[in-house]
C-alpha cells in the first residue's frame, strides 16, 4: 500500500466510524420525527414499527387543540427580546473588563457567574410574589425581564473572553488616533468582534427556547412559550406517544433548524479565547 | 431628533393602550385552567357552544399535564394571582381549598339540579355540606381483565375475589415468554399514582394512613401485610419496569395484549374496549376490585372537578361556564357530537339512567357499582380521622402519600426491603406531621 | 476620567444582577425563617433555624447531595471525553463532515423536557422501548433502565444534552491549532496518539476548562429530567438538591424549608465552584 492509500482508507475509517457515531447520536431525534407520523397503537408496538402508511392527524390534532403561532410567537419574542437586551447591557460591561481591567475584575466576573448558581425552584415563590404584585405573571415583558437575567452572566463571561482575544495593536493605534473609549467600542471593537457576539447571542437563543422552569411557573396562557405547549401534551389519561411525538417536533423544530443554519457561526464564535 | 422619538414613543403608548382597553370593552373573558385529559380535551372542543349561548363571554384555555396543573392553581389561588377564573382541580383539593376560603360555592341552584349528583362525588367535594366544585367526571377502581386467557388458564375472576385468588389467576396467566403478564398495577412513585392502588389495598388490609390522633400508622402490620403482597405479586407476575408504570404505561401494556389483569381506574374501561386504540378492545371483562378483611376502602374515589376561586373578577361567567360544563345538557352535547360511549361519567344519576348510555357503555354497571361502593367519609376498618378512600383531605398528605410511594417504588425495584420502605415512609411522615403542628 | 467612562459601561449590569441576586436571595433569607406554608396562610411567625434542621434532616438529604455531585462529575466526565475524542475525529475533512456536525450538535437544540419523554417513553422502556427490542433481538432480559439505574439514566440524559455543547467548543478549537506543528511532527515520525496527547490535549485545556465551567452551572440545577423520568426514585435513588427543594416548594409548598433548601444549595454550589475554579481556573482566561 502506498502512503496516499493508506491515507484514504484511514479518511474512510474515520468517516465511516464518525457517520456511526453521528447517526446514533441523532437516531432518538429521529425516532420523535418518525413517532410523530404514527398512529398511536403503531406507536407502542412490539418490536417497533420502522414501516408503516405515515399519517399527518397527530399534527392536525396539534394544531386544532393548541394556539401553536400563539406559543411559537411567545417563545420567539422572549428569547430573541431578552437575547438582544442582554447583549446590549453586556457588551460595555464585557468591553470594560477586557480592556481596562482593573485588580477586581477577575471577581467581578466570577460572582457575576456565582449569581447563577441559586436554584430556580428555590427562589420561585419570591420571584412570583413579586411578579403577581408588578403585574408581570403571565406577560411576555416579564418572561423577558428573567431570560435577560438568567442568561446575562454566561453572555458577559463569554464575550469577555472574545474581547480579550482581539489584536492589542488595533486598539492601541486607534487610542494614538484620540479615540474616546465609546468610539473604540463602537467603531473599532465591534465591528471586529461580530463574529463572536452572534454566536453568543445565538447560545442564549438556544437556552431561552428551551427553558421550561420559569416559563411554566410564571405564564397562564397569554405569554406560554412552546414549552408549556409540550405540557399540554405529555401524560394525560390514555394514549400519547404519537401526539406528544408531534407536538414535541413543533416546538424543536423552529430552534433546531435555526441551530442548523447559523451551525457554521456557532463553531466559528464559540472559541471562548481559544485561539491565540 | 429627539422630538421625533419621543413623538414615536408617544405614539406607540397610546396606540398599545387603545388597543387594550378596545379587547376590554369587547367581552368578558375568562381563563379555564384544566388537565390534558380526553374528556378535557372535548369540553375545549365544545367551547363554542356555550360562547354562543352566552354572547359577550369569550373562553381562554390552559392545558397542562396534570402535576404541572395542580404547581400552578395551587401557587395562583395561595397567593391570590386571579390569572385563572375556572379551575380544574381534584378531590384532594376542593375541601381543603373549601377550608380556606378560597374557592365561591358552587352555584348549584334550579336546573342545576344538584340532587343527581352522586352522593359519595358531592360529599367528596363539599367542606361542611357546601359544595365547592362541580364535578366534570369521576372514577373509581375496578379489575379489568382478558376472558380468553383466565379461560384459557381453567380460571374464573368474579366481583369482590380475594387478592388471594387474584394472585392465583394472576400466576396461571403469566407468561413472560410470550409476552404476557399475570398483572399490571401502578408502581410508579406519585401519591396519585402507585398509592392509589397501594392506599386501596392497604385499606382492604385493613390499614388507615392515621390514627384518630392523627399519628401516621404506615408500618403497622396491615401495611405491612399489604405491601409485602403488592410487591411480591407485581414482581413475580408483573411487567418488567414495573416500578416506573402508571395508568398509561399499563393502559399501553394492556392496549398491546401483554396484560392478563389490570386493576386500575373505572375510565380505562372506555379506553381499552376502543378497537381505534385497543388490541383486544372485544376480550376485556370487568369486575369489582378484590379485598383481604374488610370491603371498605377497597376501591378508590376520584373526581376532577371544576371551580372558581375567590380571586376572580369574573365571577358570574366562571360560575355559567362551571354550570354549563357540569350539567345534565352538557353530557346530552357530547352524547350527540360523539356518542353516548364518550360522555364523561362517574357523576351524575341520570346518565347512567339512560338506556343509550347503558347500551353504548358496557361497562356502565360496573362502574356505577364501583362508585357507589366508595365512601370517602368512612373508608377504613379501624376509624380515621381523614376524608378520603385513596387520600386523605390534608394539606400534609400530597408530601407523605409522594414520599411514601417513592419507598415503596424503591421495595419494588428492589433497592430496599419493604420494612425499611415502610420505616422509612413513617419517619417521615412523622417528621412532617410534627413540623405541620399537629403535635 | 477613564476610570469613571469604564465604571460608567459596567454599571448596567453590575446594578441589574446585584438586584437580580439582592432582592430574590434577601427574600429567600427572610422566608427561611419564617414558617411559611401557602397552604396555612397567616401564620408566618418567627422559627429561627427550624426550617435548616428540618431541610438538613430530612432522609433524603445526604443522598441528594451525594447524587448531585455524582450527576455533575459524570456527565462532565462523559462529555469531556467523548467530546475530545468525537471533535477529533471530525477535525480531518472527510465525506459529508458538515451533515455529520449537524447530526452532532442537534441534540443541543431539544428541550430538555422533550429529551427526557424520548429517552423515557421511546429509547428505555422495557417492554416497547428500542433498547427493550434490541436487547430482546440480540437474546437478553430487557432492561428496566429507570427502575434499576435511575441515576445512571439520568446520567445519559444529561450527558446526551450537553455532548454536542462540548462537541461546539472543541470543535471550535481544533480549528485553531497549528497545522504545520503537526506536520512537523508527523514528519518526525510522531504517531497519531502522540500527536493528540502532546499537542492536541494541551492546546484544548482552555476550551475544556470553559466546558467545565458552563456545564457545571446548568448541571447543579438539572430539574426536567428527573421531574419528567423518574420522580427522583425509585427512593432516593435519583433524587438530586434541586428535586429536593422542588419536594419541598412544590409538593409541600412549604416555602420556608424551600427557602432554606435554596440557600443550602448555594452554598454547595460556591464549594463546587471554588474547587472547580482552584483545579482549572489557571486555564480561564479570567
Amino acid at each position: 500500500m502506498t502512503l496516499n492509500q493508506q491515507r484514504k482508507l484511514k479518511t474512510l475509517i474515520t468517516g465511516l466510524l464518525a457517520w456511526f457515531v453521528a447517526l446514533l447520536l441523532f437516531f432518538p431525534i429521529f425516532w420523535m420525527f418518525l413517532t410523530s407520523f404514527k398512529t398511536e397503537l403503531q406507536a407502542i408496538s412490539v418490536p417497533p414499527t420502522l414501516f408503516f402508511e405515515p399519517t399527518l392527524d397527530n399534527y392536525k390534532i396539534v394544531q386544532e387543540r393548541s394556539d401553536y403561532l400563539l406559543h411559537a410567537m411567545n417563545s420567539v419574542v422572549t428569547s430573541f427580546g431578552s437575547t438582544f437586551i442582554a447583549l446590549i447591557i453586556a457588551i460595555p460591561a464585557a468591553y470594560s473588563m477586557a480592556f481596562f481591567p482593573s485588580k477586581r475584575t477577575k471577581d467581578i466576573l466570577l460572582w457575576m457567574l456565582s449569581t447563577k448558581m441559586l436554584p430556580a425552584v428555590g427562589v420561585l415563590v419570591p420571584i412570583y410574589i413579586l411578579f403577581r404584585n408588578n403585574g408581570l405573571l403571565d406577560s411576555r415583558t416579564g418572561l423577558i425581564i428573567i431570560f435577560t437575567l438568567m442568561n446575562l452572566p454566561i453572555i458577559i463571561w463569554m464575550l469577555f473572553s472574545y474581547f480579550k482575544d482581539l489584536p492589542k495593536e488595533i486598539l492601541e493605534a486607534a487610542r494614538m488616533d484620540g479615540a474616546t473609549p465609546w468610539d473604540e467600542m463602537v467603531k473599532v471593537v465591534l465591528p471586529l468582534s461580530i463574529g463572536g457576539i452572534a454566536s453568543t447571542g445565538l447560545l442564549s437563543i438556544i437556552l431561552c427556547w428551551n427553558e421550561a422552569f420559569w416559563s411554566l411557573n410564571l405564564t397562564a396562557s397569554n405569554a406560554a412559550p412552546l414549552t408549556a405547549m409540550i405540557a399540554s401534551y405529555s401524560s394525560p389519561e390514555g394514549l400519547f406517544w404519537a401526539k406528544l411525538s408531534a407536538a414535541s417536533t413543533m416546538a424543536c423544530a423552529p430552534i433546531v433548524v435555526f441551530g442548523w443554519f447559523c451551525q457554521k457561526q456557532l463553531v466559528q464564535g464559540l472559541t471562548f479565547g481559544a485561539v491565540k | 431628533m429627539k422630538s421625533l422619538s419621543k413623538n414615536t414613543i408617544a405614539c406607540a403608548v397610546s396606540l398599545a393602550t387603545a388597543i387594550t382597553t378596545a379587547n376590554a370593552f369587547a367581552d368578558t373573558q375568562i381563563t379555564v385552567a384544566t388537565v390534558n385529559n380526553g374528556h378535557m380535551i372535548e369540553m375545549q372542543k365544545l367551547t363554542p357552544d356555550f360562547e354562543k349561548a352566552n354572547p359577550g363571554i369569550k373562553v381562554k384555555w390552559v392545558t397542562l399535564e396534570e402535576s404541572v396543573l395542580r404547581q400552578n392553581v395551587t401557587q395562583d389561588i395561595a397567593n391570590k394571582s386571579g390569572l385563572y377564573d375556572v379551575m380544574t382541580i381534584g378531590m384532594y383539593e376542593a375541601p381543603i381549598w373549601g377550608q380556606r376560603g378560597w374557592l365561591q360555592p358552587i352555584d348549584a341552584s334550579g336546573s342545576y339540579d344538584e340532587k343527581d349528583i352522586l352522593p359519595s362525588i358531592r360529599s367528596g367535594l363539599s367542606y361542611k355540606g357546601t359544595l365547592y366544585a362541580a364535578p366534570f367526571y369521576g372514577e373509581s377502581s375496578m379489575v379489568m381483565y382478558r376472558k380468553d386467557l383466565v379461560k384459557a388458564a381453567g380460571m374464573k375472576i368474579s366481583d369482590h375475589d380475594s387478592w388471594d385468588h387474584i394472585r392465583d389467576v394472576a400466576k396461571a396467566i403469566n407468561d413472560p415468554k410470550k409476552g404476557i403478564y399475570g398483572i399490571c398495577l401502578r408502581g410508579k412513585a406519585g401519591w396519585g399514582d402507585n398509592m392509589a392502588l397501594v392506599t386501596t389495598m392497604a385499606n382492604s388490609f385493613g390499614g388507615r394512613w392515621f390514627d384518630e390522633k392523627w399519628k401516621p400508622e404506615i408500618n403497622s402490620p396491615e401495611w405491612k401485610k399489604a405491601v409485602s403482597f403488592y410487591v411480591d405479586l407485581l414482581g413475580k407476575y408483573g411487567p418488567p419496569g414495573a416500578s416506573s408504570n402508571s395508568f398509561n404505561e399499563n393502559l399501553a401494556l394492556f392496549n398491546e395484549g401483554k396484560c392478563g389483569i389490570w386493576i386500575d381506574a373505572t375510565i380505562a374501561a372506555s379506553f381499552v374496549t376502543d378497537p381505534k386504540q385497543s388490541k383486544v378492545a372485544d376480550k376485556v371483562a370487568f369486575a369489582q376490585t378484590p379485598y383481604e378483611v374488610t370491603k371498605k376502602g377497597s376501591n378508590w374515589l376520584w373526581a376532577w372537578a371544576l371551580a372558581v376561586p375567590v380571586a376572580t373578577k369574573h365571577e358570574a361567567a366562571a360560575q355559567k361556564f362551571v354550570r354549563w360544563a357540569t350539567s345534565k345538557d352538557y353530557i346530552k352535547l357530547v352524547a350527540k357530537n360523539e356518542g353516548w360511549a364518550s360522555v364523561p361519567t362517574g357523576t351524575r344519576e341520570s346518565t347512567y339512567e339512560n338506556p343509550n348510555f347503558q347500551k353504548a357503555a358496557v361497562f356502565a354497571s360496573a362502574e356505577l357499582k364501583a362508585i357507589k361502593s366508595a365512601d370517602p367519609e368512612d373508608s377504613t376498618l379501624k376509624p380515621s380521622p381523614y376524608v378520603g378512600v385513596q387520600f386523605a383531605s390534608i394539606p400534609e398528605f400530597q408530601a407523605i402519600g409522594t414520599t411514601t410511594g417513592q419507598m415503596i417504588s424503591g421495595a419494588l425495584a428492589g433497592a430496599m426491603t419493604v420494612d425499611q420502605a415502610l420505616n422509612n415512609a413513617q419517619k417521615a411522615a412523622e417528621r412532617q406531621m410534627r413540623q405541620a403542628g399537629y403535635y | 476620567m477613564k476610570r469613571s467612562i469604564t465604571r460608567l459601561l459596567m454599571a448596567p449590569s453590575v446594578i441589574m444582577l446585584l438586584v437580580w441576586m439582592i432582592v430574590p436571595l434577601s427574600m429567600t433569607i427572610y422566608f427561611s425563617t419564617i414558617r411559611y406554608n401557602l397552604l396555612y396562610p397567616g401564620q408566618n411567625r418567627f422559627v429561627g433555624l427550624m426550617n435548616y434542621e428540618f431541610f438538613v434532616t430530612d432522609p433524603g438529604f445526604i443522598t441528594a447531595v451525594a447524587n448531585t455531585l455524582i450527576l455533575l462529575l459524570s456527565a462532565l466526565v462523559i462529555t469531556v471525553v467523548l467530546g475530545v475524542m468525537l471533535s477529533a475525529l471530525i477535525d480531518k475533512p472527510f465525506f459529508g463532515r458538515s451533515i455529520v456536525r449537524v447530526l452532532l450538535i442537534s441534540p443541543f437544540f431539544i428541550m430538555p423536557t422533550v429529551n427526557a419523554l424520548i429517552w423515557k417513553n421511546m429509547m428505555m422502556n422495557p417492554v416497547y422501548g428500542i433498547f427493550a427490542w434490541i436487547s430482546e433481538s440480540l437474546g437478553l432480559q430487557p432492561i428496566d433502565w429507570l427502575g434499576t439505574y435511575p441515576l445512571m439514566s439520568v446520567i445519559i440524559m444529561v450527558s446526551w444534552q450537553w455532548l454536542p455543547f462540548a462537541i461546539l467548543v472543541f470543535v471550535t478549537a481544533l480549528q485553531s491549532q497549528d497545522t504545520e506543528q503537526k506536520e512537523a511532527a508527523q514528519m518526525d515520525g510522531a504517531t497519531g496518539w502522540h500527536i493528540f496527547r502532546y499537542l492536541t490535549i494541551p492546546h484544548l485545556a482552555r476550551p475544556i476548562a470553559v466546558v467545565v465551567m458552563i456545564e457545571t452551572i446548568f448541571l447543579l440545577a438539572v430539574f426536567a429530567e428527573i421531574f419528567v423520568t423518574t420522580g427522583g426514585g425509585p427512593g432516593y435513588a435519583s433524587t438530586n438538591l434541586a428535586y429536593l427543594i422542588y419536594n419541598q416548594a412544590l409538593l409541600q409548598y412549604d416555602v420556608g424549608v424551600a427557602s432554606a433548601g435554596g440557600l443550602f444549595a448555594v452554598l454547595l454550589a460556591n464549594i463546587v465552584a471554588f474547587f472547580l475554579i482552584r483545579a482549572v481556573g489557571k486555564n480561564l482566561t479570567v
